[in-house]
């Protein structure tokens, strides 16, 4: 049996997707800036898709800009604020535990003059707000925060610290890096105080390659793509019509019916946790996102874990799959406080619609057969 | 200037008497299958000389880098042919040459002529003292400098004439099929490419063996070890690479045997493998990365142990007497470096005891593998059974 436990890495594209998009490249292939009916048709796909988003996260049309995916997103919304606002001042707020595409451009900002505060985080994941409060100053500019955290899927207070940003000085740009909450969670930017958010469309069933940038209608920004003026000048480039179009459907089956499948996920992810923590000496360091489960097997280095599960056609992920290229100890397993050899010993299993408790059975009933033999051969 | 021919220089070779013939042929070989995806070109053997003739459009810098990668080859001349056999039309083109290939006129010179077709009417010295003369009418600024001279323009007098000044190093060794055949212990890290390279260099084919240990090594260790085989494939040819499980003997080891002597055991065992597929596949050599004293098992105490393991060939380890560095300069010359960094745990740093020996008896591992006897020859012979092989290239 095969078990595809790294949702949160990527998700099989839905069927009705793929048909769209084959569709539109076989067919509908037009530029969308051409004048002719190619273009008009290529057009309206992408109409369609910022509508379908925009219908979700109930924002208007005109605020959602696609990109190639979260991390030009995040790129996007960080420098384009940081650039737009750097008259006003240069000191930025982010997190601790951010995704690599938001801390390697606070680097890349820190290097262009600006500074950067990092706010930490507690056991559970959840920001430090009393030191966000302290941390803000006359001269910030940008909070950029997760909402789902990826590794541990802690589920951040999004409203609390549009709150308190906007309460400090409406003027500071907020921006959240939503990729792990679209589609997982019901949320509206607008309520949450929220001025830009990222999204991408692989986390959710859409095409890799395909991305959204929520930004406020007024909230101004540079681009840091230049060329052909397409999206308002804000986004240059011949827009991937393919893409555009799977991620809008994508957006839009996700959240149909999305109580019931929500609810499925939690419940499903609860069972695993209940199960997988009936063994002896294994940890669960999960958040409240309904589609992360964080389990650390003490004795047991995660890679080789990891790589034993793949032998069983079970797939997961050690720490974060963005940054496995490079093994390193997981930033935010360090944050939230676990010892050296927890977090070393700590694996993602992360659900999507599509898995079963068969599947969560499979693989209790492998980790059952490998965990005393793996524990047997150690270093030491 | 646009060459059409380039003259192949190699050193080694002319010393094997009449086996001469065999080596330049084996080299030509190389040459045709370097050359095929880049065009048209003729390789041949004329007068003891090999000549390559592009026969089409080409890259100057892709050719070169090709033939450079060609063991056997010492020089690589570009050179400039002038059909009509006669002094004028000599004199012209080497001053034509000397224009093109040297705009600024501010060196020492000397004219090295041969006349190997004795139908021309000037000798070789004759032909010295004529072009030398008329280059330096041609270009007063020159001078002429008989023991050093900042160019040494040679001119070939034959059915054509060749002239030629520039020799771009080739990579020199002979030419790999001359030696018979070596297998390869490729690890994935820095020195058993460097390793395997440098026994190539020497006219062996190679073939390579990695020891593969899921799910303590990863898809894209094993994938790393065929990667870096294809990079050395560039110089020594195609390579058979076997892949060996592993998993069961070392946890086997692990089980039964001292902790601290895993890594020595291990790699026993390993040359034992290693020797039987080498035998099997008409190997006479073990090749191998290590250098004295880099890690425990590489002191010469744990080399000699390791070493009794393959009691049926010898084991080549061209990296034996180099520092760290010096293998890295190879490693990043020949192109492996920046795969071999990559970091994939290998599945000799799997168990590494924190404290292993680093003086081992060879009694003391031989009574330590007593208690293996019994377990873990099934082990042995189901890996063995079970090899998967990939062709790199």
């Amino acid at each position: 049996m095969e078990a595809y436990f790294d949702n949160a890495a990527t998700t099989v594209v839905f069927p009705e997707v793929r048909e769209l998009m084959v569709k539109i490249m076989e067919e509908d292939y037009g530029n969308p800036s051409s004048l002719h009916m190619k273009g008009v048709k290529a057009e309206q796909y992408i109409k369609d898709a910022r509508s379908q988003i925009a219908n979700e996260i109930k924002c208007m049309e005109k605020e959602l800009i696609f990109t190639s995916g979260g991390t030009e997103s995040n790129n996007l919304a960080i420098i384009g604020a940081a650039y737009a606002k750097k008259r006003a001042g240069k000191h930025i707020i982010t997190s601790e535990i951010e995704h690599a595409s938001v801390s390697a451009t606070m680097d890349f900002l820190e290097k262009e003059g600006f500074e950067i505060t990092y706010i930490g985080v507690n056991e559970n994941g959840q920001f430090h707000l009393e030191e966000l409060k302290q941390s803000l100053r006359k001269d910030t500019i940008l909070v950029s925060t997760m909402y789902v955290n990826n590794e541990i899927g802690t589920i951040e207070p999004i409203l609390e610290i549009g709150k308190i940003v906007k309460d400090f000085n409406p003027a500071i740009i907020f921006h959240v890096d939503a990729v792990q909450a679209f589609g997982k969670l019901r949320f509206s930017p607008k309520k949450l105080g929220v001025d830009l958010m990222s999204f991408s469309g692989h986390k959710i069933h859409g095409p890799k390659g395909s991305g959204a940038l929520y930004i406020k209608d007024k909230t101004l920004l540079c681009p840091i793509i230049h060329g052909g003026g397409q999206q308002k000048g804000m986004r240059s480039g011949t827009e991937n019509v393919a893409a555009i179009a799977g991620m809008g459907l994508a957006a839009k089956l996700m959240y149909e019916h999305h109580e019931d499948k929500i609810s499925g996920m939690k419940a499903l992810k609860q069972y695993f946790i209940d199960k997988v923590t009936e063994f002896p000496e294994v940890y669960n360091n999960s958040g409240d996102a309904p589609h992360i489960a964080s389990i650390s097997f003490m004795g047991v280095r995660s890679e080789v874990m990891l790589h034993a599960l793949e032998e069983q056609e079970i797939y997961v992920s050690a720490g974060s799959a963005c940054s496995s290229n490079h093994p390193q100890v997981s930033s935010v397993l360090k944050s939230i406080g676990l010892s050296k050899e927890r977090l070393e010993s700590t694996l993602r299993f992360s659900f999507c619609e599509y898995n079963t408790t068969e599947q969560v059975d499979y693989v209790i009933s492998v980790i059952d057969k490998l965990l005393p033999m793996l524990r047997k051969y150690v270093r030491k | 200037m646009e060459y059409k021919i380039f003259l192949i220089k190699y050193a080694e070779i002319g010393t094997k008497g009449k086996n001469r013939y065999v080596f330049e042929e084996v080299m030509c070989k190389r040459m045709r299958s370097r050359l095929k995806p880049l065009g048209k070109f003729e390789v041949r053997r004329e007068y003891g000389r090999i000549f390559v003739e592009a026969l089409s459009e080409y890259d100057f810098d892709e050719v070169i880098e090709a033939l450079g990668t060609v063991f056997g080859i010492v020089g690589i001349c570009p050179v400039c042919v002038v059909e009509d056999v006669t002094y004028d039309a000599i004199s012209k083109a080497v001053c034509e040459y000397i224009e093109s290939e040297y705009p600024k006129h501010d060196f020492t010179f000397k004219v090295n002529a041969r006349r190997n077709n004795k139908q021309f009417p000037k000798t070789s010295m004759e032909l010295n003292c004529d072009l030398g003369a008329d280059l330096l009418n041609r270009f007063p600024t020159l001078t002429v400098d008989v023991h050093k001279p900042d160019v040494l323009l040679q001119v070939e007098v034959r059915n054509v004439v060749y002239i030629y000044s520039h020799t771009i190093k080739g990579p020199g060794g002979l030419p790999v099929g001359t030696n018979g055949k070596g297998m390869a212990l490729l690890s994935g890290g820095i020195d058993s490419p460097v390793a395997a390279y440098m026994i190539a260099k020497r006219g062996v084919l190679v073939e390579a063996v990695y020891f593969h240990a899921p799910p303590y090594t990863s898809e894209r260790a094993k994938q790393k070890v065929v990667d870096l085989a294809k990079l050395v494939s560039k110089y020594a040819g195609a390579i058979k690479l076997h892949i060996v499980n592993f998993t069961d003997v070392q946890l086997a080891i692990y089980d039964n045997c001292p902790h601290d002597e895993l890594t020595i055991i291990m790699k026993r065992i390993m040359y034992k493998m290693a020797q039987e597929l080498a035998l099997a596949n008409d190997c006479q050599c073990i090749i191998t990365g290590e250098s004295i004293g880099q890690v425990s098992s590489q002191t010469t105490q744990s080399l000699y142990v390791i070493d009794q393991a393959a009691d049926k060939l010898p084991v080549f380890r061209p990296c034996i007497g180099m520092d760290k560095q010096e293998i890295i300069d190879i490693s990043e010359q020949i192109g492996t470096y920046e795969t071999s960094i990559l970091p994939y745990e290998d599945c000799c740093t799997t168990f590494v005891a924190k404290h292993p020996v680093t003086r081992p008896a060879l009694d003391t591992i031989e009574k330590s593998e007593q208690a293996l006897v019994g377990k873990i020859e099934d082990l042995y012979r189901k890996a063995m059974e079970n090899i998967e092989t990939i062709n790199c290239w």
